[in-house]
């Protein structure tokens, strides 16, 4: 396979790649140290300092970071560099309390830049093509991110951001784009309004689709590739380490390649915090090797998946990781069981053939959990006959039994009435007063 | 001779009737018979209406689910024996009606029901062969 010269880091041989990291690690570990009142802080906790670092098995000795680490500090406590070596703040949006601030020097933008970079080469883009960058540009760091590693590869960008779904469409149609990213709910979204607007999209010349942002399932990328000419990739990254770029799907599209040379995984147990081999499902932890404002040790992800340390087709010899399925926070406990979204999702698949759009919605009656999944009504379930559609609610209702343990009502709702976001598909509505 | 009904999926929750007739209003399609299925939580209207692809596409576009079926409509003598007559010809072949409602109007002593047969292929063999009127769309449509 011909690649990047970019992409060189990507097909190192293992010694050459950890002893890079080695140093890296033992570089980043004394600048957060030096520089990070709260890191150095709970190092001092553990009788540690930065030499304790002799080589890569030691980080298990580190202390964890946390999403409220950065909440705590906001808006620069865990920064490491002078304001004026800072050239880029990103913001989360923050659903709850305050967001959380992240901070890039020029080094750390050359590095981000890199790693989309290859990204976009593993999924087989390069000049000459056209790619629609419909993650939103602003705080979040989907769309500068995408932005600048798509022109680093020589790629042509079109800054669309975001929202106005008619005009995506008449640019995806217009102008010769070959290749798309946003997050595959926005995706799906499109398909639907093309289909409104009787553009087929199977007619264009779109090649390469980069998705990511949002967890998301097998079943949506076979619908994405049957009613598009795309062939549909995860990406995955988040911006407390660096935002899009941290792993990527080859063209096997078979677990993603995390760019190991600056970010390097570990999967822990997220109830004992303790190490898993390769191949074990737990928590991602994520530690930053080359980021200078804002270096992150040990950060926890909250991303459920494992390692794959197997040889790739594709040659790459850094490690893959498993599509995340779900998000240790994403779980919802009812009647005290742990139920995830995506369990859900495999129990309407199921019974449907395809994925319907569905939302769930928990309630708390005399203080006991309810849950409704309402589902829309598509033209392939929908009879004329009562009973037929009563048949289908029992055998909605049957199939989450079987996969959650947790008995759900099913309310079968008419076509386009849940609402569709423009970014992240908001899946659970949670009105339980806990 | 088959007629084509078409089944609209909606929510049951106050002015989702009207405004799934005022789709059909608005493009002068006028509704020859229609009947409600409902439950708790949804129904499913039943709708003859002569020009079905029209009425289809409009309810589609407007975010519609919509399932065309084959029903027939039989003439039935209005007067005591009328519909069991029918219903003999039907259980003697045995033929399974899912359901049926009937239309407004009664034309000279006849009444004209709507059927929704298991299998309407055979419901039209059986109810030729047993003398019983199952009307032309053309007859069908002029008594409205």
């Amino acid at each position: 396979m011909e690649c990047h010269s970019l992409s060189a880091p990507d097909f190192l041989p293992l010694s050459a790649l950890n002893e890079t990291r080695l140093r890296r690690l033992q570089a980043i570990v004394s600048r957060a140290y030096d520089r990070v009142k709260l890191f150095r802080h709970r190092m001092e906790q553990r009788n540690l300092t930065p030499r304790d670092i002799r080589c890569l098995e030691d980080i298990c000795k580190l202390p964890f970071t946390v999403k409220t680490d950065l909440r705590d500090t906001y808006p620069y406590g865990l920064f490491a560099s002078e304001m004026s070596d800072v050239v880029r703040l990103h913001a989360s949006s923050g659903t709850t309390g305050k967001p959380i601030v992240v901070g890039y020097t020029r080094e750390d933008v050359a590095v981000w830049t890199e790693v989309v970079a290859r990204c976009l080469a593993a999924c087989g883009l390069q000049a000459g093509d056209i790619l629609q960058n419909a993650y939103g540009y602003g705080l979040f760091t989907g769309g500068l991110g995408l932005h600048y590693g798509a022109e680093a590869l020589g790629v042509t960008v079109i800054p669309i951001s975001g929202g106005n779904s008619e005009r995506q469409i008449t640019v995806l149609k217009d102008f010769g784009v070959t290749a798309i990213c946003c997050t595959p709910s926005y995706f799906l979204h499109l398909l639907d309004q093309g289909a409104q607007l009787g553009v087929d999209f199977r007619q264009l010349p779109l090649r390469v689709g980069v998705f990511g942002a949002e967890p998301w399932t097998q079943a949506m990328r076979e619908r994405i590739e049957a009613e598009s000419p795309i062939k549909a990739y995860d990406i995955y990254g988040l911006s407390e380490i660096i935002g899009p770029g941290v792993a990527i799907e080859c063209a096997a599209q078979d677990g993603l390649h995390v760019f190991e040379d600056h970010f390097l995984a570990e999967i822990v147990d997220p109830e004992t915090l303790e190490p898993l081999p390769d191949g074990s499902e737990g928590e991602l932890v994520l530690t930053t090797l080359s980021k200078q404002a804002m270096p992150m040790i040990r950060y926890r992800t909250r991303d459920i998946t494992a390692l794959m340390a197997e040889p790739c087709p594709c040659g790459r010899t850094i490690r893959r990781m498993r599509r995340i399925s779900r998000r240790s926070d994403d779980m919802l406990i009812i009647r005290g069981v742990n139920v995830f979204p995506s369990q859900i999702e495999v129990a309407l698949l199921r019974v449907e053939g395809t994925l319907p759009h569905y939302q769930i919605v928990l309630t708390r009656e005399s203080d006991l959990d309810q849950v409704e999944v309402q589902v829309e009504v598509t033209p392939e379930v929908f009879s004329d006959e009562v009973r037929a559609l009563e048949e289908l609610q029992r055998k909605l209702v049957h199939s989450i039994e079987t996969i959650t343990g947790i008995r759900a009502a099913i309310r079968l709702v008419a076509p386009k009435t849940i609402p569709r976001s423009e970014g992240k598909a908001k899946r659970v509505i949670d009105k339980r007063k806990l | 001779m088959k007629i084509h009904q078409l089944s609209v999926f909606l929510e049951n929750k106050p002015g989702r009737l009207r405004a799934a007739c005022a789709e059909l209003a608005a493009r002068g399609l006028s509704i020859v018979t229609l009947s409600l299925a409902d439950t708790e939580q949804f129904g499913i209207l039943r709708l003859i209406v002569e020009d079905w692809q029209t009425a289809q596409a409009a309810l589609e576009k407007a975010g519609y689910v919509v399932k065309v079926n084959e029903v027939l409509a039989i003439e039935v003598d209005d007067k005591p024996g009328g519909l069991a007559r029918i219903l003999d010809t039907a259980s003697g072949a045995a033929l399974n009606i899912e359901y049926m409602y009937a239309f407004a109007e009664n034309r000279g002593g006849k009444a004209v029901l709507v059927f929704r047969f298991e299998d309407p292929d055979a419901a039209l063999r059986v109810l030729k062969k047993g003398g019983i009127n199952v009307l032309e769309n053309v007859t069908l449509f002029r008594l409205t």
